[in-house]
């Protein structure tokens, strides 16, 4: 018991230590439009968000009840905003951030219909 | 220096975002997951909207990031909240050693 | 009745410049349209005691009180959350706990909420609006008696509060 807890803290520790290394050195390249200035900027700031948004969804397949699960869809949905946000600064295209106010309502409202489904009533409660 | 104070703004931001869902992936029960995630998540979302402000200014989408800040302040903690009644109501458990349950015992 | 529509025909107004800007009197002129038509049909839906928006004292304790001591709560309890997170012992104590609060209205009651849970380890689980009581999930339970809670959790917003939306 003792014995596979430190094994698992040390492959995790690994895992995450060389993910980090990654996004240090070696930006994702070019991945959208060409001659655009912050390119590896914006690469270092996806692969955060890659790497978060894997941790959602683990915790959307595994979580033991639905609420887990709610909560890890929300909170996926609020991450969206920030990689709208810095898909307008390093693309310079400024309806990104049109994607990202019609998410955060869009967002909130399927959340309170998922919270009221958990709660077993029907919408008129 | 706007640049530079937006861009240290974003990569706090962008840490914060990461801690939060290491957050939900270690904490033991819906509740305690809830917490963390929506506090960090919000504000981490919100320190990189503000960066994004500094980076480009006052512009047509500056004023759109302001906006987006706002709903989003006002929108999450409502959310979160929602869920955290829902759930409770559903009857998800807290965790072992949790201390105490007010709420169950007030509606037996 | 009158005064809520006009209330709501000025947020609708601010919003629709926000979302075009920079302003020019064609965009001015359909927004103008736009947020009338909203304030006639949802005018009496949001806002019930319009007279309260009048007193420009609330504006000040909302700007200087209000929200400075907020953003130093949120940064906070985004450090408290890393703590605990990071630590490999995993430091949490959690329970729901009860405690009271004075405030009546809507308004009110839903900041106070929403302060409460961006604050550092504290969520409203669930509001009781005859008796005033609050169900806040604590992660780190400190008492579980309702005088002490309160003074702990509650009573730093409720004192503002109570100033700007009373």
């Amino acid at each position: 018991m003792k014995l596979g807890k430190i094994l698992r803290w040390i492959l995790g520790v690994f895992v995450f230590g060389g993910v980090l290394a990654v996004i240090i050195l070696k930006p994702l390249p070019f991945l959208f439009y060409h001659n655009l200035p912050r390119l590896g900027f914006l690469g270092r700031a996806i692969y955060i968000f890659i790497l978060a948004s894997f941790m959602c969804i683990y915790r959307i397949g595994k979580g033991p009840t639905g609420a887990d699960r709610i909560v890890a869809l929300d909170i996926l949905g609020i991450m969206i905003v920030g990689l709208c946000a810095i898909l307008t600064i390093s693309t310079g295209r400024s309806w990104y951030i049109d994607i990202g106010i019609a998410w955060v309502l869009q967002s909130f409202i399927s959340t309170l219909a998922l919270a009221k489904y958990l709660e077993g009533k029907g919408f008129d409660e | 220096m706007n640049d530079l104070i937006g861009f240290i703004l974003i990569s706090i931001g962008l840490v914060f975002d990461l801690l939060g869902c290491v957050g939900l992936v270690r904490l033991p029960d819906a509740y305690n997951r809830l917490q963390a995630a929506t506090k960090c998540v919000t504000m981490g979302t919100c320190s990189i909207l503000f960066g994004t402000l500094l980076v480009i200014g006052f512009t047509a989408a500056g004023m759109k990031v302001i906006l987006c800040m706002i709903f989003l302040i006002l929108t999450s903690p409502v959310a979160s909240h929602a869920i955290a009644r829902g759930s409770h109501k559903s009857g998800v458990k807290l965790w072992e050693g949790s201390v105490c349950d007010a709420y169950a015992e007030d509606n037996k | 009745m009158k005064k809520s529509k006009i209330i709501l025909f000025i947020l609708a107004f601010i919003i629709w410049i926000f979302l075009n800007w920079k302003p020019d009197w064609q965009h001015l002129l359909v927004g103008f349209f736009i947020a009338v038509f909203v304030s006639y049909i949802t005018g009496d839906l949001f806002i019930y005691r319009a007279y309260i928006l009048k007193n420009p004292l609330r504006y000040w304790y909302f700007a200087f009180y209000y929200i400075p001591i907020f953003l130093w709560e949120c940064v906070k309890a985004n450090f408290d959350v890393a703590y605990r997170v990071i630590h490999p012992a995993l430091p949490i104590n959690p329970g729901i706990v009860k405690v009271k609060t004075s405030l009546k209205t809507d308004t009110g009651l839903t900041f106070l909420a929403n302060s409460i849970t961006l604050m550092p380890g504290t969520l409203v689980v669930d509001v009781n609006r005859e008796e005033g009581v609050l169900y806040v999930h604590w992660i780190d339970v400190k008492s579980k008696d309702v005088e002490a809670a309160t003074k702990i959790i509650v009573e730093r917003f409720e004192k503002i509060l109570k100033k700007i939306f009373e």
